[in-house]
């Protein structure tokens, strides 16, 4: 017998506990307490910035001045970005000697030692946050690979005021996550951090020092 | 499942005593208790919100351990159609194995390592180590540990044992070209600047599991650091390596557990990462594991899951808030226990994993207070838990149920029991012996073993309650 | 034990008659306590039955790990407390025994776990009793002082009547209760813990009796006497070895200290 079926007949011969209803997840977040008088957006800006990030309120039309600005303030010179994705076009103007945007194109094995010292920031956007957290949703794929929020250590967030989500059992139902999930799905409450000197908090402990996210609000 | 009884040398009473003579460990635990219970308070301003809150963890994960033997199979399939390689371990040296097997496959020297208590089970390290491989912790914490060649104290907090004055000194002096600082954020650097180097060259990233989910086929990760990210997805390998009973039925289950899980650990709201891996990187994706292994180990589960009181342990979901409240862990650290899993939750789960013969002091080393079941995000009765360990540990042969029941049980130890019961339960044989006991008070003895080591002696008044009511009914 | 949280209770009115179930500790070692127990009830026209042939609950049976022997010792107080009167318990611990644990030690059993369960549900911490179903309303003859309440952890956490001991010294007009820190935590006693773990009980309650004198309390009550003999005695201790004559944390029952303070005519 392999350690397999020697586990599932141990298990198998076990007596049988009490029958248990499946539990009813979506009767708590139901009865959850309404949200307070603040906005969703409210509410997400102030947990993440309660976890050290930064958030710009921008537009669909001037993120890429306001990014090209912050970057420049932050010495950013090589700013990564997905190959072919929409916001490295939309930002391929405010290019200049000053900032270069490094697309990523090859698969990071074959350029291991630039990516991980060369790289300055990185560009991404979220697929959508949630306000009791204040975190945000990656579902990284080709042209925004999972490393572009973990290596860099200055990781700039673009996300649609419009979609977030009061919690992560809203946004999984909402994005049906269920019916079929991506090789990688990531939340993201912060910049990276560590307690682990004496409860200590510091930022930046192995991911991204810093968490900038433009936050595109419809013009009302 | 290793026959061989474990044996702990020193033993328990002598490691918690070092550890009580020790001022700077007990310092450090009583400053990270205080802070890490403050903080968790914090976070549940409401109480009958969390009561309800904790009603919902705990029936997730009896749902969960009710269907255990469903639910690991529909993961497997669900993990396998996803394109991970499951493997299954009935014991530690078959878990290390499965991972030296996959190592050799792909020629590997060097392994990165998320945290993982499983992995500190296994002795995994140890394991690579003498197959000339090296495995690198890369959680802070548990890195500073492995600097210093001890393992974690605490199952979320490893360094939680440490001041940073230890920390500068072993940077110090372990590491190549770096001078002290008590500087945090210094240290800090001074370690993403090693481990960075160490990511990009592993062959290998290990990693645990705090939930896998069988529904999707997921594996659910969550950490502050970041290391977990690069050990799951820098290097062309990654594997998990997790036990049995952390399998969940629905996607929407992890969403309920890690509402609990931070809060009650380190009383942050979230944590920095949540990380949902389901499969290895697609030929189109540029970055992730081109193969993704799962091992399940069961090292024990099996047996605690076979008694329908003691499954209840295996609802554990590893926060470690029971430590973090338990007056005992607060005074000895994490250490004194002598197993990777310390506090309450080591109590229990530990004769499992190692048998009682060797861990039944830690069922005594309890003053069964109750502040690990208040706190417990999923109700585990740790206190009753408790008390049928130290049954199982005095335990007739006729009535042994575990691996290594009856071990404590001495031939005089027994009799005193028997004796009490005879006396606090046969008429008249309580009264006469408390009558002799208050007349003969003058005797009684100053010295009164451990007790009045500590304290001044217990002595009988001269009269009983039942003489005073008498004499005052006459 | 690990009833985290205890449901709320439904309770009875003022009943004529109950009995009283002193405990062992208090019987040997604490008479004064179980008679000013009898006494703040008596008081409240209620008649105190002390039936003779009570002993002990059994839990240092039961928490040692000899079930067998703790049962015998149950089943002979479930006989003596036959009659349907409820059973006030001077100390949370015993009581947390008899309400919670005497079922489970009792499960199965076709005759006895009915019995277990019937006592179990009129089990009744003093201080419970007291503000619950007496509805202890009495005015403080005594002169101002500062005190800390220590409660136990069973009383804390199995029988959920914390608030009932604070709730009867928050009625003293005179008394002025000190805040001592981490006041939830363990004391360190845990009956045989005390013996099997010297270092680390001697430890934890070397911490307590620090905090409750930091506290600035002139003394320390409880509703628990195990507690109590551990606190004092190692308060006692400290002071026997600083050569102290007056001892530096007097302290005392619940039961005594409310008696002293509203009804002693002494």
């Amino acid at each position: 017998m392999s350690a397999r079926d020697n586990i599932l007949a141990r298990l198998r011969a076990a007596p049988a506990g009490e029958a248990l209803p499946l539990p009813d997840v979506a009767a708590w977040y139901a009865a959850a307490a309404p949200a307070e008088a603040a906005t969703p957006v409210e509410r997400f800006r102030a947990n993440i910035e309660a976890a050290h990030a930064e958030v710009h309120d921008t537009d669909a039309a001037s993120w890429p001045a306001l990014l090209a600005r912050i970057a420049g303030a932050k010495n950013v010179r090589r700013l990564l970005v997905g190959n072919g994705a929409p916001e490295a076009a939309a930002l391929a103007g405010h290019a200049d000697a000053a900032l270069q945007l490094v697309p990523y194109v090859e698969p990071a094995s074959r350029w291991r030692d630039d990516f991980f010292d060369g790289i300055d920031a990185a560009l991404t956007p979220a697929r959508s946050a949630i306000a009791d957290t204040g975190s945000l949703i990656l579902w990284p794929d080709a042209t925004a690979p999972r490393l572009m929020s973990l290596v860099p250590a200055i990781h700039f967030v673009l996300l649609d005021a419009a979609a977030i989500h009061r919690d992560l059992y809203t946004a999984m139902k909402a994005e049906r996550w269920a019916d079929g999930m991506p090789t990688n799905a990531l939340v993201i409450s912060g910049p990276s951090k560590t307690a682990d000197i004496q409860q200590t908090l510091a930022y930046g402990a192995h991911g991204p020092r810093e968490l900038v996210v433009l936050l595109l609000r419809r013009p009302s | 499942m290793s026959a061989q009884p474990v044996e702990f040398h020193p033993s328990f009473a002598e490691r918690s005593k070092a550890a009580i003579d020790d001022p700077h460990l007990r310092q450090s635990f009583r400053g990270a208790m205080d802070f890490l219970q403050a903080k968790r308070r914090a976070q549940f301003p409401d109480a009958e919100e969390l009561g309800r809150l904790r009603d919902l963890g705990a029936a997730i994960r009896r749902y969960a351990l009710a269907n255990l033997p469903q639910l690991l199979e529909q993961l497997e399939g669900k993990l396998t159609a996803n394109g991970v390689k499951v493997h299954w371990a009935e014991t530690p040296a078959e878990a290390n194995a499965i991972v030296l097997g996959i190592a050799r496959r792909h020629a590997a020297k060097r392994m990165v390592k998320g945290k993982s208590m499983v992995s500190e089970e296994c002795g995994f390290n140890h394991a690579m180590e003498a197959a000339g491989i090296e495995a690198l912790e890369t959680d802070m914490g548990e890195y500073i540990v492995q600097l210093a060649g001890e393992g974690p104290s605490h199952i979320i907090m490893p360094a939680i044992h440490k001041t940073k004055q230890q920390i500068a000194q072993l940077f110090a002096e372990k590491l190549p070209g770096v001078k002290y600082t008590e500087n945090v954020d210094a240290l800090i650097r001074i370690g993403r600047e090693v481990l960075r180097k160490k990511f990009a060259a592993a062959d290998i990233g290990l990693s645990g599991v705090n939930f896998a989910v069988a529904e999707t086929g997921t594996l659910f990760l969550v950490e502050n650091e970041g290391n977990g990210r690069m050990c799951t997805t820098v290097p062309k390998v990654h594997v998990a390596i997790t036990d049995i009973e952390k399998v969940v039925a629905k996607l929407e289950h992890v969403t309920v557990l890690n509402t609990l899980l931070p809060r009650s650990a380190t009383g942050q709201a979230v944590e920095t990462y949540q990380n949902f891996i389901s499969g290895p990187r697609k030929p189109d994706e540029l970055d992730g594991p081109d193969e993704v292994h799962l091992i399940l180990l069961d090292n024990g589960r099996t047996q605690a899951y076979s008694d329908v009181q003691l499954r209840a342990t295996l609802q554990c979901i590893r926060c470690g808030a029971c430590m973090n409240h338990c007056p005992v862990y607060a005074r000895i650290g994490g250490h004194a226990y002598g197993t990777v899993y310390p506090g309450p939750i080591g109590a229990i789960i530990s004769p499992h994993l190692l048998g009682l013969e060797s861990t039944y002091p830690l069922a005594f080393a309890s003053t069964l207070c109750g502040a690990c079941a208040e706190v417990c995000p999923v109700r585990i009765p740790i206190v009753d838990i408790l008390i049928r360990l130290r049954t199982e540990a005095q335990a007739r042969p006729d009535a042994a149920h575990l691996r290594g029941s009856g071990t404590a049980r001495t031939a005089g130890v027994s009799a005193i029991w028997r004796a009490w019961s005879v006396i606090y339960s046969r008429l008249g044989l309580y009264r006469l012996t408390t009558w002799f006991m208050s007349r003969s008070r003058a005797l009684s003895p100053t010295e009164q073993g451990a007790w009045t080591r500590s304290r001044t002696p217990l002595v009988p008044a001269p009269k009983r309650l039942r003489d005073l009511l008498r004499e005052r009914r006459r | 034990m690990g009833l985290d949280a205890p449901s709320p209770r439904h309770y009875p009115r003022k009943p004529a008659d109950v009995y009283l179930f002193a405990t062992c500790l208090v019987d040997q070692f604490a008479p004064e306590a179980g008679l000013d127990a009898v006494r703040l009830l008596e008081r409240e026209g209620i008649a105190v039955h002390f039936p003779d042939d009570q002993t002990c609950c059994g839990q240092p049976a039961y928490t040692n790990g000899f079930p067998d022997e703790a049962r015998a010792v149950a089943r002979r107080q479930i006989q003596v407390f036959d009659r349907p009167w409820p059973v006030v318990v001077p100390s949370g611990s015993c009581a947390a025994m008899m309400r919670h644990n005497y079922p489970k030690l009792f499960a199965g059993d076709p005759v006895w776990a009915a019995k277990a369960a019937e006592l179990s549900g009129r089990i009744f911490e003093l201080t419970e009793f007291l503000v619950h179903v007496v509805g202890f309303d009495h005015r403080d003859a005594g002169a101002p002082c500062t005190v800390a309440l220590h409660t136990s952890c069973h009383a804390r956490r199995e029988m959920g009547v914390h608030e009932t001991s604070a709730a009867l010294l928050a009625g003293l007009g005179g008394v002025t209760v000190a805040q001592q820190a981490r006041a939830e935590e363990c004391c360190g006693f845990g009956g045989t813990f005390a013996i099997l773990q010297p270092d680390i009980s001697e430890a934890m309650v070397t911490e307590k009796v620090a905090s409750l004198k930091e506290s600035g309390a002139q003394r320390v009550v409880s509703a628990d006497c195990g507690c109590l003999f551990n606190i004092l005695g190692r308060a006692a201790k400290q002071d026997e070895i600083a050569g102290r004559a007056e001892p530096s944390l007097p302290g005392e029952h619940i039961a005594s200290f409310l008696w002293r303070r509203t009804g002693d005519p002494r």
